[in-house]
């Protein structure tokens, strides 16, 4: 998906003044209107804002989205058959970057790979999760116990169940570990 | 009393609150029995374990089930900010929510009212949430690790995946990092980092480090963090000063988690366990 590449996407571009805000663009106005309903009824505190003309694609109108919750908002817009163009995450008056280190630390029999403030264990015979660390949103607890267990090997995306930044922080740590260890 | 705040991974457990009991895995309060993993529910269990050690009661909780979708942690910060009030906190520690700058805003404004402050620790989602707020420091003590130090070093960033890459959050950095932190008042007057060397900042001095036992594989584990945070709560409501108590709980943390011989799969509840060994170690 595009946003996925946007989320590591550098700018110099300097946007008008928004603070720890995102704005989701669209390709059209009824594109807009829709996902502000959805996300509306789903209690996400939302708005349409006209998006700075440095960023501008699509159409003139934008919605403003509370930046931690960004996964969650697409997973939810996604079910509804609604792909915004973009994604621009925004802090004051800079586009944001995302921390793009993957770190790597061998324990013999287990591997851990922390991207941004996540980190996951993996044993490294099995390719068998046994341990999630770091993080500070609610999914991040939930996430852990269902993935506790689960093989890299599995049909399986944290992505999907993931609704804030520390869970994609978390997916993105899965998909390392995943590269490291399953790929032949 | 102390009063620990935060959410479960279950939405079907609704806004509850009282004296939570630690049975074996499992916290019972009310008619709800919730399995202690890593999260707020294991900062309980070692907070209720180092009690007891002190012959202290057991925290009073504020939990509800959060997965991510943010609902429940919406009605829990409007839960506190109304109700806050009615109760009468020495130690107020905040952990895993949804980081909302309005809802954390309202719990403060709540918490400004009452007719005593009580001693304010944040950790997880609220420390992320006070620090967009700006009011890093109406609290006392946050426990982040090197990666959230970095985050609060970051006058932009929103959120630790945001952090900028030229705030390395690495060992070497970590006094670099609380000095900015402070400079851009993103931190209380007590912070405890923790590291391969745990720190205990007051106002951008470090008073003291604790390296030892060292055990590279705790960093591994879910909830070493939440642990250590639930001994530092319960040690400060028992009395300690703050220097004391981070300085104290930094060393249980580290000790339990030797106790306990972990691997990288080790599981946090195994770890809770030997708290109250390494805190009899400690003291007695």
């Amino acid at each position: 998906m595009k946003w996925i590449n946007k989320l590591f996407l550098s700018k110099k571009d300097k946007p008008s003044e928004r603070l720890k805000s995102g704005l989701l663009l669209f390709e059209n106005t009824s594109e807009v209107i829709k996902a502000e309903k959805v996300l509306q009824k789903e209690g996400y505190k939302v708005k349409v804002v006209g998006p700075p003309p440095e960023v501008r694609k699509g159409c003139d109108l934008a919605i403003e989205i509370p930046i931690i919750e960004i996964t969650g908002i697409l997973n939810l817009l996604k079910t509804q058959g609604i792909e915004p163009l973009d994604f621009i995450p925004l802090s004051e008056n800079e586009i944001l970057k995302p921390v793009d280190l993957f770190q790597v630390k061998d324990f013999g029999d287990y591997l851990m790979v922390r991207a941004a403030n996540m980190k996951i264990t993996v044993n490294k015979k099995t390719s068998v999760i046994v341990n999630i660390s770091g993080g500070g949103c609610p999914d991040v607890p939930y996430l852990a116990s269902i993935l506790l267990g689960v093989s890299l090997k599995d049909f399986f995306s944290p992505k999907e169940l993931a609704h804030t930044l520390c869970g994609y922080a978390l997916h993105l740590a899965f998909e390392k570990a995943k590269e490291l260890l399953c790929s032949e | 009393m102390l009063g620990i705040v935060g959410i479960v991974p279950d939405e079907k457990i609704p806004l509850i609150y009282g004296t939570p009991v630690l049975e074996e895995k499992f916290l019972n309060i009310e008619k709800w029995k919730i399995p202690v993993e890593r999260g707020t529910t294991a900062l309980i269990a070692s907070a209720i374990k180092t009690l007891k050690v002190l012959n202290k009661p057991n925290p009073f909780v504020f939990l509800v089930g959060d997965i991510g979708k943010g609902k429940g942690s919406k009605e829990l910060y409007k839960f506190l900010a109304e109700n806050i009030h009615k109760y009468n906190f020495k130690v107020l520690t905040f952990h895993y929510i949804l980081p909302e700058v309005d809802g954390c805003l309202k719990v403060i404004l709540a918490i400004e009212k009452l007719l005593r402050k009580p001693f304010l620790i944040a950790d997880a989602g609220f420390m992320y949430a006070v620090k967009m707020a700006s009011y890093a420091n109406f609290f006392d003590l946050f426990t982040p690790d090197i990666g959230e130090l970095a985050f609060l070093a970051d006058e932009k960033a929103p959120h630790p995946f945001y952090t900028r890459g030229f705030l390395l959050a690495e060992e070497k950095d970590v006094e670099t990092l609380i000095i900015r932190a402070y400079e851009h008042k993103n931190a209380p007057p007590y912070l405890l980092v923790k590291g391969e060397k745990d720190r205990i900042v007051f106002n951008q001095k470090v008073l003291a480090t604790v390296e030892k036992p060292f055990v590279p594989e705790l960093e591994a584990i879910g909830g070493t963090g939440d642990t250590l945070t639930g001994i530092v709560s319960a040690l400060i409501y028992a009395g300690y000063s703050p220097e004391e108590a981070c300085i104290l709980s930094a060393k249980a943390n580290r000790l339990a988690g030797a106790l306990a011989y972990p691997t990288p799969a080790t599981q946090i509840s195994e770890i809770i366990n030997f708290i109250p060994e390494a805190i009899k170690i400690l003291i007695l």
